[in-house]
């Protein structure tokens, strides 16, 4: 059993691992003493594997089989790939034996279609129903809604999942028909409408009745493939702020498109991912998120990608100079947070400290603020004015001149062969390996 | 010209901020007796611990005190950075002097610096369940061995007891030579004399580990391996989560046939 286990091990996280999402936040539900297992509101992280990011959640394909035949994904149809599937048993087995060694916070299930949307909910959803009520498992679980499955067993899925979530991947109708051929928006909304009902009859019950079902209380997210279409920031920034306003989203998800498929003509050929594309839509993610922004403000119509040299919040500033200086002594909290160089967690301290004496640049810069970005854009106690009249383009070449690019500096893993002229291709970089060796 | 030195405890501590309340002493410095330096001019007193006077203090804090900050004294006290007794007490002082809060005041070196050394432990405090690896034993019990930098083992208590309440285990602190045992109804803290684990990286011998659990440490580490993915490799960023000082306890980093 278990070589046949070791070796659907890795064939299943093979195909898992391109999923972005591995929250384990969102809900907080205690055990009742004789089961295993817990779920923390703030999530926990166990491991964090060579490319940095965590491993909170088993993440697993139930089968990396699928009738479909998106261009964007590794495991389509006509893909030449060792195939695998988990047994239901398999699969609780090994989330029950990991759980209790503290590998992990919970089961993130997914799975390519197996016969027919229907067939693979009802395994995954069995999967669920298996650790809730023979193991008496109370950890974490997040499932897949496969498009096209029927609402009941969605439903189902719901009442043991934690969180649901339904991948749009591609961020506009026609380019997903396009490249995925038997899908389309409407299929992938919705499942995620029902499951945005579902969890609001679940609060109104709830506020009614205390013991009223549990319905997917860690809400649903999403996730969007960067790169592989045509679409501007601006567009995925407006279908990601819609689908938090909306479908009252946790989370979405972006994720720099890897050429997986690079035979497919209908991708670009790009050498590898775009990660700085991907690190500032998450940036302005947050900035919708955390920093009272909403999407028009970090692009507008003139503007409709994100600005690669510097975050998406100097950028704002530096576009609506016009606002500042701002003095934290007397600014709101909104207002602070648009400092560039003023996070979240320093913004709140400010707002608490000025209550008791005034702050000048030396309490800021203790408190955490960076402020080789922020001098340019506040007044304080007795900081010297600091020539506030420059011209927004200059301003910009001189921050970023200052400061220099994490990316740039990341140096100690990044192969840097040939910095300034285009990556070779991979033959290419094999034959110089062979020729090194 | 006050010196005063303390057993180490925390308790310790808050009974010498009790003794100079009650005797009217400003002391220029408080330290741990052990690590005591004879000063000039200065004059040592030893103050011997009481739990009646350190429970009142403590209790006259928690009344002052913001829900947030219950607990900011004890954790910026685990953080055992240098000069932090004489920190806290001055913070003490300005807690019970004052008719309104002062916990937010972070123009106030102080409050910052005890701010951010809370911050520190927290941190530490979360490793704990974040980075213990439990070992089934042939008798069933899951040991897991850790280090952690600061003595925070007990705040994990209240997750690991409600998280795994239908199994043993036995979390230990190896820098520490203490542990915590669950027994299916309570938590006990058990020092071993005779240690069957390897002290540095608490590897429990392997005729004592149940049978399968090699193998599943053995599926976890390929599975660590391959929900890597190659092409965004960055170990900076990896270290940077999980520090280094841990991969000795985790299974997926260092797994041995």
């Amino acid at each position: 059993m278990n070589s046949s286990v070791q070796e659907k091990l890795k064939i299943l996280a093979d195909a898992a691992k391109y999923d972005v999402s591995c929250a384990s936040s969102g809900n907080n539900r205690r055990n009742p003493g004789s089961g295993l297992g817990s779920a923390v509101a703030c999530g926990i992280c166990h491991s964090f594997t060579n490319d940095g990011r965590c491993i909170s959640l088993l993440k697993i394909l139930m089968s990396n089989h699928c009738i479909y035949d998106c261009a964007y994904c590794v495991n389509r149809r006509s893909n030449d790939r060792p195939r695998a599937s988990f047994t239901v048993d398999e699969l609780v087995d090994l989330t029950i034996n990991f759980y209790r060694r503290n590998y992990i916070e919970g089961l993130f299930l997914s799975s390519g279609v197996i016969k027919n949307p229907d067939f693979t909910m009802e395994r995954m959803m069995l999967v669920a129903k298996k650790l809730r009520q023979e193991q008496r498992y109370y950890g974490y679980i997040h499932m897949k809604a496969i498009p096209g499955a029927s609402p009941e067993l969605i439903h189902q899925a719901g009442l043991y999942a934690d969180r649901l979530s339904v991948n749009i991947e591609i961020p506009t109708d026609p380019e997903l028909k396009r490249l995925a051929p038997e899908k389309n928006f409407k299929s992938v909304l919705t499942p995620m409408n029902q499951i945005h009902e579902g969890i609001l009859t679940y609060k109104e019950e709830r506020a009614k009745f205390r013991k009223a079902p549990v319905f997917t209380p860690a809400g649903q997210s999403t996730q969007l493939i960067v790169g592989a279409t045509p679409e501007s920031d601006r567009q995925i920034l407006l279908l990601s702020s819609n689908l938090y306003h909306e479908q009252q989203l946790k989370r979405v998800y972006y994720s720099g498109y890897l050429p997986v498929n690079d035979y497919d003509k209908r991708l670009p050929a790009i050498q590898s991912p775009p990660l700085v594309r991907e690190n500032r839509l998450y940036q302005s993610d947050w900035l919708m998120r955390f920093y009272e922004f909403n999407a028009e403000e970090i692009l507008d119509p003139a503007h409709p990608f994100l600005d690669l040299d510097v975050d998406p919040k100097l950028a704002y500033a530096i576009r609506n100079y016009h606002l500042f200086p701002i003095d934290v002594n007397r600014a709101s909290y909104e207002m602070i947070l648009r400092i560039p160089g003023v996070g979240v967690q320093s913004a709140k301290m400010i707002v608490d400290a000025r209550r008791f004496r005034r702050l000048n640049s030396y309490h800021l810069k203790k408190i955490g603020v960076v402020m080789k970005r922020a001098k340019y854009f506040i007044t304080c106690n007795e900081l010297p004015s600091k020539a506030y009249t420059w011209e927004p383009e200059r301003l910009k070449t001189q921050i970023v001149s200052e400061s220099i690019s994490k990316y740039k500096k990341a140096g100690d893993t990044q192969l840097e062969l040939f910095p300034l002229v285009l990556q070779p291709k991979k033959e290419e970089q094999k034959a110089i390996m062979v020729w090194q060796h | 010209m006050e010196y005063l030195t303390y057993d180490g405890s925390f308790e310790g501590f808050l009974t010498v901020v009790f003794e100079c309340y009650s005797r009217k002493i400003s002391p220029i410095d408080i330290g741990k007796e052990k690590a005591f330096q004879e000063k000039i001019f200065a004059q040592k007193e030893f103050i011997a611990t009481s739990s009646e006077k350190a429970e009142r203090v403590w209790k006259g804090m928690q009344n002052k005190l913001h829900t947030r900050n219950k607990e900011l004294p004890l954790f910026a006290f685990l953080s055992e950075a240098p000069g932090i007794e004489i920190m806290l007490y001055r913070f003490i002082r300005r807690i019970f002097n004052t008719s309104f809060s002062i916990e937010t005041d972070f123009g106030d070196p102080d409050v910052l610096e005890l701010k951010k050394l809370e911050k520190k432990v927290m941190r530490e405090a979360m490793r704990v369940p974040q980075f213990v690896r439990f070992q089934k034993t042939s008798d069933g019990i899951f040991f897991s061995g850790i280090e952690p930098q600061y003595d925070v083992l007990p705040f994990a208590i209240k997750h690991f007891t409600n998280r795994f309440a239908d199994q043993q285990w036995l979390v230990y602190d190896l820098k520490r030579n203490y542990g915590i045992y669950y027994d299916l109804k309570k938590t006990h803290e058990v020092v071993l004399s005779e240690k069957s684990f390897n002290t540095t990286n608490g590897k429990v011998a392997e005729n004592l580990l149940q049978e399968g659990e090699k193998i599943y440490q053995a599926l976890w580490k390929d599975y660590f391996d391959h929900i890597c993915i190659d092409e965004r490799k960055n170990l900076k960023l990896q270290r940077q989560h999980m520090p280094q000082r841990f991969w000795k306890f985790l299974p997926e980093k260092n797994y041995s046939n």
